[in-house]
């Protein structure tokens, strides 16, 4: 099926589904790098104004990838719940935009119908969205995981402990750790990139953090952001794994390319829900995404990476996971170009991720090539912030040394707590309290505790 | 004032013994303090400056001078640095006068030698000569007869399989400036392709990284890559096999 919107007397035609939300998409440099993007201003909005008439139904009845070719769309046509979409079916995308917006929806309306949308309808309307709507919407929703803390919960923003080696030294590893606790940070998670993916090495980090967490008993969870078939073997082998983490793609094409599938991922879960090590919740998967990846494995099927990313979420949403995070500009300029485009990026990816029901996080970062600095991290902070993000990443110094690239720091959570008067997960907030680090109040004490710095010092001396 | 040093300075000293992380910053307030932001800022700076630093072709022509072999100026279909970085795609391709000129090398040989700007011109300005005064003799003592040295304006990668391909090359090694960190902005990568062409992707390839003084020295990226040369010729490949095959020595 075609759409058109006229404008004076220039007729836009848009061949298909797919095409219009392309050509509606807000401009980034991936889509003009696919040729997907409207090649004018006027292109764009008249494609906006085509989408905004289209009736939610339509996303049930044209696929953008066939059925027959990608289980990602068998996945959201068979689990698309028809008795949620009820609050929504008679709408066109436009006046979904509007409903989102209105004082009547409320919480517990936008998580009654999270299921009944799908993620294309999710990037259909964020497409007609400024970034205030984005925030907005974002903000109503709580979306809450936990596993050994409460992640999620309104008021609260957990961060995710970053400290990265590039040789995976395990000392080196444990002083940015300890750099971090120090600093309020890790309640999301303390997750290693590692910069291996062997088996040895990766199952070492584990006994290391591991140990960390036991000696000190604090509640939150480890991870090594290794490939799960790793993970699996880790698993069989008796090594304590927290959590699963992927890589995840939005089409299947894409998640052929990160060497997994549905099928894999099914049973990754099941092996790490069987440990039962969860105190308080069994939300054990650890998702990342980000625009651009589909395209990048020239697996995008002429959709624009926007929502490709949308179509992420209904992967992770199919595991109950208990972070999804979107590492918005960790791709490069040729993706998106600027701190305009991953600052949009961002907002996009949290909302859609959010309506859909997933507890997101962001990786608010850039590389060196990208038109980007810390003026517009600083930025993106705090809109996302704002906007009720559940975590971000903390890395000492923003600089990570073995990805190469920049992202948020210990300090800037700390900033962001301050400003926005937020808290860390609650049971890690005791734990720090407990710890002498915050005072009740949560700020850092000025005097650190001598004898945790003390205790600490046994990990490496080991 | 309430600027909140370490407070014990003695026990981060110890800590970052192990790591170059930027542990143990202090802070003022929730703040990082000045000094660790202007480093920050510097280290930044440094990495854009060399984004965008331009190929030093007369400078390179003149040393390169000294090898006694002809040196050709290419650039890829990327016009400037800003369409560079958001169209990949351009920065792989030889632009049309570049392509005319190679036609008229019309001399088939063992390996090219290509140097080009990448993400950083500044690397390759710093690094390449000095690599290549260890390289180039092997390589010649060894029997091989050698391209054109190409220097390649605007260029990725996978520019090399034109070029090789045009030159008729059995082999091509591209001396590129890597993506810049803020630990370094000078790093140079080299990557090796056997029987190039239009159309290979990164996994024929062999890559050796972090080229530069306090990364990996000239003199030993130059062992690993006669290694890679000779290994490669000898199995008739490059890539993911050959890479598996030499072990320790590629690292």
């Amino acid at each position: 099926m075609s759409y058109q919107h006229t404008i004076g007397r220039k007729v836009y035609r848009f061949s298909d589904l797919k095409t219009l939300l392309a050509k509606a998409s807000p401009q980034r440099s991936g889509d003009v790098l696919a040729s997907l993007a409207a090649e004018s201003y006027e292109e764009r909005v008249a494609a906006q104004m085509a989408l905004a008439d289209v009736p939610l139904n339509r996303f049930l009845e044209e696929a953008i990838i066939p059925y027959e070719s990608d289980e990602i769309t068998r996945l959201i046509f068979d689990n698309h719940n028809v008795t949620s979409f009820k609050l929504i079916n008679t709408l066109t995308v436009g006046e979904f935009r509007d409903w989102l917006l209105s004082d009547d929806t409320t919480l517990s309306v936008l998580q009654h119908v999270a299921d009944g949308i799908t993620p294309e309808m999710a990037a259909a309307v964020s497409k007609l969205m400024r970034n205030q709507d984005l925030v907005a919407v974002a903000n109503k929703i709580e979306v809450v995981s936990q596993f050994r803390d409460t992640i999620g919960l309104k008021g609260h923003f957990s961060t995710r402990l970053q400290p990265n080696h590039p040789t995976d030294d395990p000392k080196g590893i444990a002083a940015s750790m300890i750099d971090g606790l120090l600093l309020g940070s890790g309640d999301a998670v303390i997750g290693i990139n590692p910069a291996t993916d062997s088996l040895n090495e990766v199952g070492n980090l584990l006994i290391l953090m591991d140990a960390l967490r036991q000696q000190f008993d604090i509640p939150t969870q480890t991870c090594v952001l290794s490939h799960i078939t790793t993970t699996m073997e880790l698993i069989k082998n008796g090594l304590p794994v927290d959590l699963c983490f992927q890589s995840i793609g939005g089409t299947e094409k894409s998640n052929a390319s990160f060497g997994i599938s549905l099928a894999l991922l099914d049973e990754a879960y099941d092996a790490t829900l069987s440990l039962k090590r969860g105190s308080i919740g069994q939300n054990v998967m650890y998702f990342e995404t980000g625009q651009g990846s589909e395209l990048s494995a020239n697996a995008h099927h002429g959709v624009d990476q926007q929502t490709c990313e949308a179509r992420c979420y209904a992967v992770a949403r199919r595991y109950k996971p208990l972070l999804v995070n979107t590492v918005v500009g960790f791709i490069g300029p040729e993706y998106l170009y600027d701190g305009k485009q991953i600052t949009r990026a961002a907002l996009e990816d949290h909302f859609c991720g959010k309506l859909l029901g997933l507890p997101m996080g962001a990786d608010i970062c850039y590389t060196n090539h990208a038109e980007a600095d810390q003026d517009d991290m600083d930025n993106l902070l705090v809109l996302l912030g704002v906007a009720g993000c559940n975590f971000i990443m903390g890395v000492p110094g923003s600089d990570d040394i073995m990805l190469n690239y920049q992202s948020t720091s210990f300090h800037d959570a700390i900033y962001l707590r301050k400003v926005l008067g937020l808290r860390p997960a609650p049971e890690f907030e005791q734990w720090l309290i407990r710890q002498g680090i915050t005072d009740e109040n949560g700020n850092l004490n000025s005097k650190r505790n001598v004898e945790l710095l003390q205790q600490m010092k046994t990990l490496w001396m080991k | 004032m309430d600027e909140i040093k370490p407070l014990d300075d003695l026990f981060f000293a110890q800590l970052r013994e192990f790591t170059a992380a930027r542990i143990g910053l202090g802070r003022t307030g929730s703040s990082i303090p000045i000094k660790e932001s202007l480093a920050f800022n510097l280290a930044h700076a440094h990495a854009r400056d060399a984004v965008y630093s331009e190929l030093n072709v007369d400078k390179l022509g003149e040393t390169l001078a000294e090898f006694e072999m002809p040196i050709v100026q290419l650039h890829s279909k990327a016009a400037y640095r800003v369409q560079y970085l958001q169209r990949p795609d351009l920065g792989r391709q030889l632009d049309e006068t570049s392509a005319e000129i190679l036609e008229s090398y019309n001399r088939e040989n063992d390996v090219v030698i290509i140097i080009a700007d990448g993400l950083s011109a500044t690397a390759v300005n710093h690094n390449a000569i000095s690599l290549l005064r260890i390289l180039l003799p092997q390589l010649k003592a060894s029997g091989l007869t050698l391209g054109p040295l190409c220097l390649v304006k605007q260029g990725r990668v996978a520019i090399a399989d034109d070029i090789g391909f045009l030159l008729r090359s059995r082999m091509s090694i591209i001396l590129i400036g890597e993506r810049p960190g803020l630990s370094a902005a000078d790093s140079m990568g080299a990557y090796l392709t056997y029987n190039p062409r239009p159309g290979l992707t990164d996994e024929v390839r062999n890559c050796i990284s972090n080229i530069r003084p306090h990364g990996l020295s000239a003199k030993q990226a130059a062992i690993k890559i006669f290694y890679l040369v000779q290994e490669s010729f000898r199995r008739m490949l490059s890539g993911i096999a050959l890479k598996d095959d030499a072990g320790s020595v590629t690292g």
